[in-house]
């Protein structure tokens, strides 16, 4: 995942609040994913118009959390999403 | 161990369908139109469902399509908060219900596809011009949007079409292919000796998968069923009976899996008599093979017995006589020689005819 990338949630991919397991999810086609508490973080800041830099820039901050471990992060679980057809990345 | 709840549901709202696959999974002794839940009632399955835990829900048949109410129930569903996925053939589908169905909040959409030629899909399905229609139908999907899954049915007359089916997957946008060799249950229990794949082709469909999976990364998602037969170790089947996921027939009646009415001992409960929550936690049929304490040996010992749960339940009943049984796929099954020998002898009858589903109404021949 390069700075400049922009992910975003293709069709049919959606963040779902789990009421009946008090927890989020992201439903796909014929799955669903339990999120913990950072995947939904990093999700909910992928909007499809902000970079990767900035989505992590924002985490960052809104973590009190160093950069470089915050893009970390973030990278992989955004690249396994895309292996799997989940998550769109526009150049 | 406690219950969890459901994570999917399939519906099955009906058991019409204009075609006649003969490896169909639907049962036997097939529901009549008349029979059907109407669309009140199948919203309220659906709202039972959502609180309950489902969180999938697969729209099937039969032909979903078929129900002139589709849109209504996607509409109902999606209300309830589940996400929908429709499980069709296509046929049925026009532009303008593709549109509206859009509108309602469909999801996703997984097309069966029974050959990637005329020649193949029609014989296949017992249907002419059905290949040419899904081709149409596929096109509407890809122009409004609809995420995709292509959901190609391989056997020995067709596993040959394997590279063919992902090629046209890509080429349909679909960003999913399942590739489900048959499973014989239902009417495909029927068509073991049409249907059966050598074990050359099955070990050669693996090989295939196994390459497409690497050199389509990240473009095409592969799901793979294969010809289990043949396999060393049985399918985790419905993810654990009675753990993940529940059917409700297209009268109401609600399965485990859609092959447990092949178990004659069990009993079933209904949406109309009993609450999909009681149905699920406390109904006879979902505690029957429910956790790992109704195993005998060699499951019970074995330390796969929460990998796979022992296999298939259902298959241990059509092959073995016993529900409890091993799954004879698995190689610590007394039965696993037996059925490789079986498989081979089904795979080795070249001129077996198909012998087709036939539309719900009419007098079922018992399974062979």
């Amino acid at each position: 995942m390069e700075s400049a990338d922009i992910p975003a949630l293709p069709r049919g991919v959606r963040l779902h609040r789990d009421r009946v397991r008090d927890t989020w999810v992201l439903l796909a086609p014929e799955r669903a994913i339990t999120l913990d508490i950072v995947g939904h973080a990093i999700l909910s800041e992928v909007d499809g118009a902000r970079s990767f830099a900035e989505i992590t820039g924002a985490l960052a901050e809104r973590f009190n959390a160093p950069i470089e471990q915050i893009q970390k992060d973030s990278a992989g679980f955004l690249e396994a999403l895309r292996n799997r057809r989940f998550l769109d990345v526009v150049s | 161990m406690s219950t969890p709840a459901p994570i999917a549901m399939l519906a099955e709202l009906t058991h019409r369908c204009p075609l006649s696959c003969p490896y169909c999974s639907n049962p036997v002794e097939m529901a009549r139109q008349e029979a059907e839940l109407d669309t009140a009632t199948w919203a309220r399955v659906f709202r039972e469902a959502a609180d309950l835990g489902v969180l999938q829900l697969h729209l099937s048949g039969g032909e979903p399509a078929s129900r002139r109410d589709l849109t209504e129930l996607v509409r109902a569903a999606r209300e309830a908060g589940l996400y929908t996925n429709l499980i069709t053939s296509g046929i049925g589908l026009t532009e303008r219900r593709l549109s509206e169905l859009n509108t309602a909040g469909l999801d996703h959409i997984q097309l069966s596809l029974q050959g990637t030629n005329p020649e193949m899909a029609d014989e296949i399905g017992g249907y002419n011009g059905g290949f040419k229609r899904k081709m149409q139908v596929a096109a509407w999907i890809g122009d409004i949007g609809f995420p995709l899954t292509l959901n190609a049915v391989l056997h020995r007359r067709n596993l040959h079409q394997l590279p063919r089916a992902l090629e046209m997957a890509e080429e349909m946008g679909a960003r999913r292919i399942e590739v489900a060799t048959v499973q014989f249950h239902g009417w495909a229990l029927k068509n073991r000796d049409a249907l059966m794949p050598t074990r050359e082709q099955a070990q050669e469909a693996t090989r295939i998968v196994q390459e497409a999976r690497i050199h389509l990364k990240g473009r095409l998602v592969i799901d793979y069923v294969p010809a289990d037969y043949h396999e060393d170790y049985p399918k985790r089947c419905m993810g654990g009976w009675g753990t993940s996921g529940l059917n409700v027939a297209p009268d109401g009646i609600v399965l485990p899996c859609h092959a447990a009415q092949s178990i004659p001992h069990l009993t079933f409960d209904t949406v109309t008599e009993a609450s999909l929550h009681d149905i699920w936690y406390e109904g006879a049929a979902f505690n029957a093979y429910r956790g790992t304490d109704w195993m005998a040996e060699p499951c019970q010992s074995c330390e796969r017995k929460t990998v796979d749960f022992g296999g298939c339940r259902c298959q241990a009943m059509a092959i073995v006589g016993d529900a409890a049984a091993t799954d004879p796929v698995c190689v610590k099954s007394p039965h696993h020689a037996a059925l490789q020998t079986q498989a081979n002898t089904h795979a080795a009858q070249e001129d077996a005819p198909l012998v087709y589903r036939q539309m719900p109404g009419k007098l079922g021949q018992p399974a062979q």
